[in-house]
Formats: C-alpha cells, sequence, structure tokens
C-alpha cells in the first residue's frame, strides 16, 4: 500500500496534492498495491469524490475536534500513527510547505530520512529516485532505503493525470491518539496579506522584470501591464539584489515557484536559476533587447526590443482595446 | 537571547554549474563558495535579535575544514562565536548532519533560546535538519518562515499562506527554519573581516552515524526546454501581435 497525504482547502484538495497523487500512484502500481490517501481537518471527506479520480481506493479522514488549526506535530502523528496501522511500503507527501514539514517530523519520529522533491520512483527493496536539487536546477539519482519509504513530489513537475479507471473510495475515519504536547506549535491566527493584488504564486499571468529594468521606477510600467492583465509583477534575482524589488517577488531558484497561463520575461536573461522558478509557466512572452539571450531560446514567443519602449506601447493598445 | 545560527558552505548561488566527471559532485575548481541564502538570514536574524536583546549569537556549521571560511564570514556578520563541526566528507545526510547538531547542542554548556537554521539548504533541498535537531531536542520548530518577533520568552513566528499569512507563537528554547527574504543580511565591512580572522573558532569533530538511507548515485542537468520562440517583431511594432495573442490564444484580455 501507498499511503498519500492529501492536502484541501474546504474540501477542494490541492493541486500540487493531485500532482503527487499521480507520482503516487504510479509507485503503487509497480508494487501492485493500492493507493490510500490520508486527509486532515473540517471538510476533509469531502475531497473522496475528486480523490476517486485519482486511483485512490481508500480516504481515511482524521477524525480530531482540533484539526482543522494546522500543527504540524500533530497532523504527523496522526500520518505517523496512521501509517504503523497500515505499515504501507511509502508515505507520499506534496512538495508544499506544510507536505514537507509533516513529512520531515514523521521522518523524524521515526529516526529516519526522507527523500523529498522526488519526480520519478521506482520501487524495490530500496527505491531508485530522481530527486531535485538546488530547486531544481540540478537533478539527482538516489537510493532510498528503510522499510516505510518517505518522500515528497516536487511541486509543479509531475502533471496531474486522472487514473485510466476511477474508483469510489471507501471513506474510513481515523481518529488518533493525541496529547497536548502535539499542539504546542499551531496557527495560532491567520492575517491577511497587507499586500494589493493577486498573489504572485497564484497570479494567472506574471509579468517579471530583471536587469534589464534599470532601476525601481522601470517596474511602474510593469505593474501597470500586469493590472492591466489582471496579474501579478515578479523579479529575478538580480533585480531583487539591487533593491529594486522586494524578495517577495523573486522568482528562481531560492523564490517563488509560478506557474502562470502566461508569464511576460521582461529584460530578463534567462540564467537557469531563473528558469526553474517560471518552467511552470504554461506559456512564456519574452522582451529582450538581446536576440540571443537564453530566454529568448526557452519562450513560446518573442519581441526584441527595449522593454521601455515595447512595455508603454502594449499597456496602451491594451487600454484601447478594453 | 542567546541565540544559535546554523548555516551551511555552498558553491554560489548563480553559478554556472558544471559536474565533475563521475557525476558526484560539482565541480568546483572554477567556482567560489557562499554561505547558503536561507541560512545567511538566519544568521542575520540571530545577531539582530541578540543585539536587540542583549544576547549572544553563535555561527556553527558542519562541513569541512573549508567551511571556516563561511564561520569568518558569519563573524564578520557581528556572530559572537563561531563552531565548526569538522567532517572529513564534504556531503553529510540530514539524520546525521542534524544528529551531530542536537549533540553538540546537548553537551555544551551554552544554552541556547533560539536555534536558526535554512528551512532547506540551497544544494541539497532536504527540508528536515531543523525539524529532526529539534526533535532529538525535544524542542518546538516550525519551517518556512518569513518574519521572526521576539517577545520575551515567545517567539512569534510568520510565513506565507494562501495569499495571507499563518502565524505561530513558540515558546523558548526554540527551533525556527527560516526562508530567504527574512531579512536584508548586512555586508561586513573591512574592519570587520580583518577582526573575524584573528577570532578563535571551536572545533568539534563528530563522526557519521552512518543512519542515512538516502545515498545519492549521480547529479545530473535537466534537459533544457529548447523551444523555438516566434519572433513577433523587432520594438513597439510587435504589439498589434501581442494583443493579438493575448486576446485570441490566451483568453487574458
Amino acid at each position: 500500500m501507498v499511503l498519500a497525504l492529501v492536502e484541501h482547502e474546504a474540501g477542494v484538495p490541492e493541486d500540487s496534492s493531485l500532482e503527487m497523487l499521480t507520482l503516487a500512484r504510479g509507485v503503487a502500481e509497480e508494487t501492485d498495491e493500492p493507493l490510500t490517501a490520508v486527509v486532515v481537518g473540517a471538510e476533509a471527506a469531502g475531497v473522496a469524490d475528486d480523490l476517486g479520480t485519482y486511483g485512490v481506493e481508500t480516504v481515511y479522514v482524521v477524525d480530531h475536534e482540533r484539526l482543522d488549526d494546522y500543527a504540524p506535530v500533530a497532523w504527523a502523528t496522526s500520518v505517523d500513527q496512521l501509517a504503523a496501522d497500515l505499515d504501507p511500503d511509502a508515505v507520499v507527501a506534496p512538495g508544499s510547505t506544510r507536505g514537507h514539514e509533516v513529512l520531515a517530523h514523521v521522518a523524524a519520529r521515526r529516526e529516519q530520512s526522507m527523500a523529498a522533491n522526488c519526480i520519478e520512483v521506482t520501487t524495490g527493496e530500496e527505491y531508485e529516485l530522481t530527486r531535485q536539487r538546488w530547486g531544481g536546477t540540478l537533478l539527482e539519482e538516489a537510493r532510498l532505503g528503510g522499510d516505510t519509504k518517505l518522500l515528497t513530489a516536487a511541486a509543479h513537475e509531475v502533471s496531474a493525470e486522472p487514473a485510466d479507471s476511477p474508483t469510489e473510495p471507501a471513506v474510513e475515519s481515523f481518529d488518533p491518539s493525541l496529547d497536548e504536547e502535539a499542539f504546542e506549535v499551531r496557527v495560532t491566527r491567520h492575517e491577511a496579506s497587507d499586500v494589493e493584488g493577486v498573489p504572485l504564486g497564484e497570479a494567472r499571468v506574471v509579468v517579471g522584470g530583471g536587469r534589464g529594468v534599470g532601476g525601481p521606477d522601470g517596474y511602474d510600467q510593469l505593474e501597470e501591464l500586469a493590472d492591466l492583465l489582471g496579474g501579478a509583477v515578479g523579479a529575478s534575482r538580480a533585480a531583487v539584489n539591487e533593491g529594486w524589488r522586494p524578495h517577495d517577488d523573486q522568482v528562481g531558484q531560492t523564490g517563488a515557484k509560478i506557474s502562470p497561463k502566461l508569464y511576460v520575461a521582461c529584460g530578463i536573461s534567462g540564467a537557469v536559476q531563473h528558469m526553474v522558478g517560471c518552467k511552470g509557466a504554461e506559456n512564456i512572452l519574452a522582451i529582450n533587447t538581446d536576440p540571443e539571450a537564453a530566454i529568448i531560446q526557452k519562450a513560446r514567443w518573442a519581441v526584441v526590443g527595449d522593454l521601455h519602449e515595447v512595455v508603454p506601447e502594449l499597456n496602451e493598445s491594451i487600454r484601447s482595446a478594453n | 537571547m542567546d541565540t544559535l545560527a546554523c548555516v551551511k558552505r555552498v558553491p554560489d548561488t548563480g553559478a554556472k554549474i558544471v559536474l565533475t566527471d563521475d557525476q558526484r559532485a560539482i565541480d568546483t575548481s572554477n567556482l567560489g563558495f557562499t554561505m547558503s541564502p536561507h541560512e545567511e538570514c538566519g544568521l542575520e536574524e540571530a545577531v539582530q535579535i541578540a543585539q536587540d536583546t542583549g544576547g549572544t549569537a553563535t555561527a556553527l556549521t558542519l562541513g569541512t575544514a573549508e567551511a571556516d571560511e563561511q564561520l569568518r564570514t558569519a563573524l564578520a556578520m557581528q556572530a559572537d562565536e563561531a563552531v565548526l563541526l569538522e567532517t572529513e566528507e564534504r556531503e553529510w545526510g540530514p539524520l546525521d548532519t542534524a544528529t551531530a547538531i542536537a549533540d553538540y547542542v546537548r553537551e555544551t554548556d551554552d544554552e541556547y533560546d533560539l536555534l536558526l537554521f535554512g528551512t532547506e539548504s540551497a544544494d541539497n533541498g532536504n527540508y528536515q535538519v531543523p525539524i529532526h535537531v529539534a526533535t532529538q531536542l525535544g524542542l518546538p520548530v516550525v519551517t518556512a518562515i518569513k518574519h521572526i518577533e521576539v517577545e520575551d520568552d515567545t517567539v512569534v513566528a510568520r510565513r506565507e499562506a494562501g495569499g495571507g499569512e499563518e502565524v505561530y507563537e513558540l515558546e523558548t528554547p526554540a527551533v525556527v527554519g527560516v526562508k530567504e527574504g527574512l531579512n536584508e543580511p548586512r555586508y561586513p565591512s573591512m574592519r570587520s573581516k580583518m577582526r573575524a580572522r584573528q577570532q578563535e573558532v571551536e572545533q568539534h569533530h563528530p563522526e557519521p552515524g552512518g543512519r542515512d538511507r538516502l545515498e545519492m548515485v549521480r547529479l545530473e542537468a535537466p534537459e533544457q526546454d529548447e523551444g523555438t520562440a516566434e519572433i513577433l517583431g523587432e520594438g513597439p511594432e510587435a504589439t498589434p501581435r501581442i494583443v493579438e495573442i493575448l486576446q485570441e490564444d490566451l483568453e487574458v484580455l
């Protein structure tokens, strides 16, 4: 059996969890074992139908009145106890903040290591893995041992593919034994972001600016374009290092990983460290003065020209078109 | 408040990465080294908290003798003390690394109120060393933190979630894994670099426990998607075609 930790928002599974389930289903099929999911929190039972689409045969709903708010140790203890009952071949979680954190806690409780950000898994006595390193700049082939393998799936790497034969999952309730210590660290409150507009990670359009923008003022045109397209502004590491944009805007190896429908890369050369942040983009439109820039090799569309001339003209045309 | 910032020596971020012939490491013959960016922010935070609260900041690294360079940088960034857990091999697994750090913390006479780590190292991205350390020491831990405030014996830590922030409150002693962007690490002055060269670095020599079952076989560069971009034009003349694409191909207008 493969046990997969599925994250959801009010009963709707997160995209990164569906991607992870696709990887986990591959592991389950290879071992000829069922794919089982564990979900935590309020409205968790609502995900069962969606998970059937991805081939999950049983959904365990962790039933505890204090688990509606996230608490890493309580979540990890629940997954660990369920795994102790079910004795799966592997426990898989999404490569999200919570997925990494919860599975690392499970690993720590079991005094073993987990493999983070896997993109391919071949099963066996030891698993042979391909996992991302350097934020995806490099791949590592690795071997993972242990009775129960613990791994996370890299986000935006494996596309979410429904199963050939959908299932109607059985829904089981699991009541973990949790003491007060398990809730020592928990979300005490949520606060709305003071950043206006669409969050970078969720934007359908991202307008990114690099060294070619030339200074903080140059981003005004990019902000305007992002506004007109209902998107967000991103930046390369070079621009952030110059102090032109806050780190929160950074797209790349140590910044945000984005997956918009369109990434408009303005004055960005396209270094590999930046590209690992935007390779989830469905389409890239590059605007660059250098026709040899790496970004132009990687884009679907390109304009060879100065962004300071192209973007204002584009903004004007979009306003007219609207 | 006495803080311990655990940092890692990694090849320069942003450099062109070339692998060794056996593909088991990055060829560093033409490459500089730096402190992993997430941990550099952890160190900066440790120094600021120590200075604001009248405590101390200690920088610690586990690595080969060359990692002394990153500890000197940490001292130049106003860390009060530096500790090297010296190893023969450049790369230790996450469980062995965490165990050596937890053993050091347990055995030292210094009692740290706050242990800061990068949530993941820039090179390995294992996402678990701070959590293993905290679990072995029985301390509360939270990771992926982008903002820290200290209020008496409580650490208020925030992280991004769903367009907003999740707020955590941890009683010290505690472990926090941070992300780059937490703060703006200072550039050490020439004078502080000179002084750092003279400071003592405490040395220990932990042995690997061999408990990690995650073993690297080889590294490879991922295949690049070399698209053949459609050139829409030169300069502003391309605008009508871009608008057409936005309206018809992408339907974002």
